[in-house]
């Protein structure tokens, strides 16, 4: 008995593997895809400004004037760019040449030296929001430095009451590459694990085959299982690949233990193949599997996983349904394995939470898996 | 096995089915797919589920592998009770199902091996195991090719032999002769014999070929779910003995001549063969043939051997008159000559000759074809006919050669020659999604009709080809039949001068095939070329003039007659188009085996 | 000719109105991404938690913590008094941010030094830490200013007075839903069109028009025609739920939009027949609208600027028709952008129209077999 099912279910395997040896699109999407995704993203998806274009307006070159104008071309963050007038300014940033004006008007020294306070225009693209916020944030720190040096420089007290020392935690530099590479390996995973298992049973359907298996004497167990292995060990290695593209190509630091990071993998990758079993058990046809499986696995990944976009700031509803979205927690915990180390706190409850959707959507899959047609 | 289970096995019947209904849900009605079907499937011999398309035969083999659980009823395979032990049913008997159920991706060898896995054939039992199938299937050379690579016949003899690997004693074959062709086909059937005969396995097989009927030793024929009719072949063709007669007729058309004994009171069916008209008459007042062909001195009345069809088709007829009528309705009206019957050369082919990368899948063709002329395009799978036709179509430029189509150069006034042809495509192909009427009117448009003209067509063509009913019903809904006639009318909007029809009758029933070459016989005679490619070997009986290709070559052009002239000898007196078929092909593979 | 466009066009509106799937594909996804891109895609913060970690309790300490818990931005859920516990706090993400006031702070300020204050931010996603230590110097320059008003003190020597143009309280939304515009459009005309010639080789319906004298021309315009229509109507919702449902103003004309918007689909319909005509079945349809929209959203300058990128990168923008269409249509909404000023985003888009239709009807015939 014992032999026979092992015979029948090493003879499944086999099939399996030969086939995903043999079927481009297979090792394509797992991967050519993930290689094609972290270009894209890990060279395109940045949020950190640099070398933004900043017109400086100085109507009365002067000593202090120079020094302030001086401490931009002295960031790495600004390229200053010198306009005669406002209005020269303001046309060039219209045109998107400028991503914001210094202006620093006529009266500057004479209102420095009567009322010690002079106020320095600062206009900023606001139609980026986001990228306005950081450039003023830029623009702060760089008069901030200023205001220091120019203390030092008089021998005068220094300036502002309160000295604030910032220390960002996990990624100093603040490189948001860091922080989107590991997340988007959540995103390749969900396209290996779910996308393309639920398309490959539904080649099987649409190629007859899977009828020819449903009359042989293999078990519905055996038949799902035999799927799920080879497509684990395909998901693993793409996983792989990304976590060494995420190291060596992006430089991304690994603070975490690779242990960690693996078995969150394995959890994550378990409820994936679990959703793709599950859209296979009723979407027979490439076509469909491939939409649903879009629709319900790829896209809440991308959205709503906290991978770009910070759950904290969502609406309440919507918060809500991430809570669904096996995506989410592994992110959470991609996040912390790479940039914090092996944070026990955020490990333990998301895994759990990994652990209860993979039990959910295999055992559903398995539920409604017959050995029927109909 | 012992040999107690033996003889109990051949002494009940094989399969029993007792009350089996199964109803679909699709688009939103009910389909009943098996209507009340009870059965004894007798054991070690090979029994044909024989019917037209939908007429339940996957349901019913997916039903007896425990694929599908019936709605009502029983089914006993092999002494066990399928709905209550799927698994065990399931190690017991061999399902082929309709595409063979290989993968593409694995070698021969390695498909084996998956059904020798799954069916847990000891290791020590698979070296005679493979040796004696693949000598069997003659797979010998070519196990480490990939089953995608095979063609179609061979596929099919892999898929049966994967069937076989695990010994069943019950086989299940749906449709395993579809889609290929005659020599093929014969070749598998010389394997299932030889299984029945040295194993005593149980076989059944679907089949809508009529014609393989008479192959089995049990025929359950099948209509709309329900069955017709169960016994040997031989007892449905006695019904009909002495009905059959072959008229030739010098002084009129073939076509003519079918025209009129079709509607002829007493006919139950009269279809063209070749030169000759062949009748069935009707059982309950059978007319004396000679009366009517009173007026025509010259006819020749032969009465010959019944065939499957013929009991088929007075089977179908008999139920209700009212079939029958609406058949003989559906004979287009006096169809006007709007072109008279000319030597006109419509298609001319000159060294045709179209290459992708190094292979020639069409090579150095030439032919031509007379205004008003049926010339028929026939060939196995990858013979090359379907490339010639899409050339001829405009649908795929040449390589080498010259074509003309109603005068036109397609190379230089491909859009020109267009509006001069109508194309039916080998499977339905209008849009699904839109009413028939919808259908008509854009078709219409895309022809260049002006408003009056268009409706005009547009009219004639809901009565001409009875669509009224159906105006504005999704072309989806309509039954096989309806879609075909559909189809039909869409490529007949701008009246061209010659139709391309590719495959038009495949899965049609043998009265709807009947119906439609009654509609494409008054076209001819109304003076449109028709041009056909078919997989029927009867409806090359049809044609006027027809090709046999292979290998992207031609390797006969001629009447029908004349092909069978060329196989008669002292073993067939009489050959069939199919036999004039396998032989010229078996003769080319043999040539061709000398030359190389 | 025109004939035959019109019932080629009308048939085209009717199989995709007709067939439920398509119908999904038109109505379902537009409102689910309006829906989360509307509200789910913000880097706006509101309610940060965090921790403070009081060393100095006395009035002005207490003064600072209370600017931070009285700003909307910030939410105090915990004091705590050890370095541990802000670890703890931060290591689960149960905070983002931690104030540490030095127990110095009262007395530096009092004598005039400049009191010591650390903040500490969960780095983990860069964005949101640059934009918590945005709003965290903001509030803590805010204090100095009112220290130095009230107890007298050396005022710095110049202050910046930052104002942002167009979007005075940076909103983000005011800059992501007016790229749903574009983003939407995108998505239903190019997977309409190129569902709309693989659907029908599918069918087998292509050859049947193939044999009809239509010209490729002719085709081109007929499956071009109700993308058009059908991406005018959707962009047109999208554009009246922006206004009336999320509020972004609409300061530039009607007119110039829509021509962009007509541009815009013209170059989305040809990069979809393109797909459409390479692709035999509609799964490498779908595929091949998928591998196009993805660089095409990501290089676009839709969620992330492209000025951020590498050089290589934001020369391969260029070729996006999409890079162009946002800063239209953002530039018509919220600056209030002219058509005349819109000039340089406009013709590429009509010349990437051009091309990518001409070689999608060329292809036509070429790709049958």
């Amino acid at each position: 008995m014992i032999r026979t099912v092992a015979m029948r279910f090493g003879g499944l395997l086999r099939k399996e593997s030969l086939q995903i040896l043999r079927d481009p699109s297979s090792i394509a999407i797992a991967f050519v895809m993930p290689v094609f995704l972290l270009f894209i993203f890990g060279y395109g998806v940045s949020l950190d400004a640099k070398r933004v274009p900043l017109a400086i307006v100085v109507e009365q070159p002067n000593r202090d004037t120079q020094s302030f104008a001086g401490a931009f071309a002295q960031s790495q963050y600004f390229v200053p760019i010198h306009f005669r007038n406002v209005r020269q300014a303001e046309a060039a940033m219209k045109r998107r040449r400028v991503a914001g004006i210094v202006w620093m008007r006529a009266n500057f020294s004479r209102e420095l030296l009567a009322a010690g306070v002079a106020p320095i225009a600062v206009i900023v693209n606001g139609v980026d929001a986001n990228n306005a916020r950081i450039v003023e944030g830029y623009l702060q720190s760089v008069w901030a430095n200023w205001l220091t040096s120019y203390a030092r420089d008089r021998g005068a007290p220094i300036t502002l009451p309160v000295q604030v020392e910032q220390r960002v935690w996990f990624n100093p530099a603040v490189r948001s590459r860091d922080y989107l590479v590991p997340g988007l390996i959540a995103v390749i995973m969900t396209l290996t694990g779910a996308l393309l298992t639920a398309m490959v049973v539904a080649r099987e359907w649409e190629r007859g085959t899977m009828e020819a298996l449903m009359v042989t004497p293999a078990s519905i167990h055996e038949i799902m299982l035999s799927k799920l292995v080879p497509y684990f060990v395909l998901g693993m290695g793409g996983m792989a690949l990304s976590v060494a593209m995420a190291l060596w190509l992006f430089g991304v630091p690994l603070h975490g233990s690779l242990w960690v990071l693996m078995g969150a993998s394995a959890l994550f990758l378990m409820a994936a193949l679990g959703m793709g079993l599950l859209v296979s058990t009723f979407a027979r046809n490439q076509f469909v599997a491939g939409q649903v499986a879009i629709i319900v696995t790829f896209l809440p990944a991308f959205m709503l996983s906290g991978f770009i976009f910070d759950i904290r700031n969502m609406p309440a509803p919507i918060r809500t349904i991430t809570y669904l979205v096996a995506a989410r927690y592994f992110v959470a915990i991609l996040q912390s394995v790479f940039l914090a180390g092996n944070v026990w706190s955020i490990f333990i409850p998301n895994a759990i939470a990994l652990l209860l959707i993979a039990g959910f959507f295999l055992g559903l899959a398995r539920m409604l898996a017959r050995k029927r047609l109909d | 096995m012992s040999d107690s289970t033996e003889i109990t096995t051949t002494a009940e019947p094989a399969i029993v089915l007792d009350s089996v209904s199964k109803s679909f849900v699709t688009g939103g009605r009910i389909v009943r797919a098996l209507d009340n079907i009870s059965a004894r499937i007798r054991s070690g011999v090979v029994t044909g589920l024989i019917g037209p398309d939908a007429a339940g035969k996957t349901t019913l083999m997916r039903l007896i592998a425990g694929l599908l659980v019936p709605d009502a009823g029983r089914i006993v395979a092999l002494g066990i009770d399928v709905a209550r032990e799927p698994l065990r049913v399931q190690g017991a008997l061999g399902y082929m199902p309709q595409r063979f159920g290989l993968y593409e991706d694995l070698t021969v060898q390695e498909n084996l091996d998956l059904y020798a896995d799954l069916h847990a054939v000891a290791l020590v039992e698979r070296p005679a195991r493979y040796a004696e199938l693949l000598k069997m299937t003659g797979l010998g050379p070519f196990t480490r090719r990939l089953a995608g690579r095979l063609s179609g016949g061979m596929k099919q003899k892999l898929g049966l032999a994967c069937t076989l690997v695990g010994s069943p004693r019950l086989l299940l074959l749906d449709e395993p002769t579809v889609g290929v062709d005659p020599v093929s086909r014969r070749e598998l059937w010389a394997i299932v014999y030889n299984l029945v005969e040295n194993r005593g396995t149980s076989v059944l097989l679907s089949t809508a070929y009529l014609d393989e009927a008479e192959r089995c030793a049990d025929v359950l024929l099948m209509h709309e779910g329900r069955t017709l009719g169960q016994g040997a072949p031989g007892t449905f063709t006695r019904r009909v003995a002495g009905r059959s007669f072959r008229v030739f007729a010098p002084d009129v058309g073939k076509r003519a001549l079918q025209k009129r004994l079709a509607t002829a009171p007493g006919v139950t069916d009269a279809i063209i063969q070749g030169a000759n008209v062949r009748i069935v008459t009707d059982k309950a007042a059978p007319p004396d043939p000679r009366e009517l062909l009173a007026d025509m001195p010259h006819a020749e009345i032969t009465a010959v051997a019944p065939r499957f069809e013929d009991s088929f088709v007075s089977l179908l007829k008999a139920p209700g008159a009212a079939i029958a009528a609406a058949v003989a309705a559906a004979v287009p009206r006096e169809a006007p000559a709007r072109k008279a019957p000319g030597d006109g050369e419509m298609i001319v082919v000159r060294n045709l000759s179209r290459r992708f990368g190094d292979f020639y899948a069409v090579r150095d063709v030439s032919f031509s074809v007379r205004r008003g002329e049926v010339f028929g395009l026939l060939g196995a799978n990858g013979a090359g006919k379907s490339t010639t036709f899409r050339m001829l179509c405009g649908l795929l430029p040449a390589s080498e050669g010259t074509l003309r189509v109603a005068g036109e150069d397609l190379r230089h006034a491909a859009a020109r020659a267009r509006a001069n042809i109508g194309y039916m495509a080998q499977k339905f192909s209008l849009y699904a999604e839109l009413s028939v009427l919808r259908n008509l009117r854009f078709f219409a448009a895309a022809y260049g009709l002006r408003a009056a003209r268009q409706r005009e067509r547009i009219e004639w063509a809901l009565s001409e080809f009875e669509l009224k009913p159906f105006a504005n019903a999704r072309s989806a809904d309509l039954p096989l039949g309806y879609k075909q006639r559909l189809a039909l009318a869409a490529a007949l909007m701008h009246e061209p001068e010659i139709i391309f029809l590719d495959e038009p009758t495949s899965g049609v029933d043998p009265l709807g095939r009947r119906d439609f070459w009654r509609r494409i016989n008054a076209l001819a005679e109304s003076g449109v070329t028709v041009m056909v490619t078919t997989h029927f070997m009867e409806e090359a009986e049809y044609c006027d003039r027809l090709v046999i290709m292979a290998q992207g070559r031609i390797l006969a052009e001629g009447t029908s007659e004349e092909m069978k002239a060329r196989v008669r000898s002292a073993e067939i007196p009489d050959p069939s188009m199919e036999d004039a078929f396998v032989a010229l092909i078996q003769n080319n593979l043999a040539n061709g085996a000398q030359a190389a | 000719m025109w004939r035959r466009i019109l019932a080629l066009t009308i048939k085209e509106l009717l199989a995709v109105l007709q067939d439920p799937k398509s119908r999904f594909v038109l109505v379902g996804p537009p409102i689910i991404q309006l829906l989360v891109f509307g509200y789910a895609a913000s880097f706006d913060l509101k309610q940060v938690p965090f921790a403070v970690y009081n060393q100095d309790a006395s009035q002005p300490s207490r003064d600072l913590v209370a600017r931070f818990a009285g700003s909307p931005t910030f939410r105090e859920v915990a004091a705590i008094h050890s370095d541990a516990e802000a670890t703890a706090l931060i290591d689960p993400g149960k905070v983002l941010m931690v104030l540490r006031i030095d127990p110095r702070f009262t007395r530096d300020l009092l004598s005039g030094r400049p009191g010591p204050v650390q903040i500490i931010v969960d780095g983990r996603n860069s964005n949101t830490a640059l934009i918590v230590l945005g709003y965290a110097s903001t509030i803590i320059t805010d204090f100095s200013l009112g220290w130095i008003a009230e107890h007298g003190g050396q005022d710095p020597p110049a202050l910046l007075d930052v104002r942002s143009w167009f979007n005075p309280n940076l909103d983000s939304r005011w800059f992501i839903v007016p790229g749903i515009v574009a983003l939407l459009t995108q998505v239903v005309t190019l997977v309409l069109t190129a569902l709309s010639v693989a659907r029908e080789r599918e069918a087998g319906t292509f050859d049947q028009l193939l044999v009809t004298p239509m010209s490729p021309l002719e085709i081109v315009i007929g499956k071009s025609l109700p993308g058009m229509l059908i991406g005018m109507m959707e962009a047109s919702f999208i554009i009246a739920a922006a206004v009336l449902w999320f509020h972004i103003p609409l300061r530039g004309g009607l007119l110039p939009l829509f021509i962009g918007l007509g541009l815009f689909l013209l170059s989305m319909i040809g990069a979809g027949l393109m797909i459409s005509s390479l692709s035999v079945t509609q799964q490498q349809a779908l595929l091949g609208a998928f591998l196009f929209m993805v660089p095409s959203v990501i290089l676009s300058g839709f969620a992330t600027p492209i000025a951020n990128m590498p050089p290589l990168i934001q020369d391969l923008t260029y070729v996006n028709p999409m890079r162009y269409f946002l800063i239209v249509v953002r530039g018509i909404f919220l600056e209030g952008s002219s058509a005349r000023s819109l000039l340089p985003q406009l013709w590429p888009m009509a010349v990437i129209g051009v091309v990518t239709l001409a070689a999608a009807g060329y292809l036509f015939r070429r790709r049958l077999y």
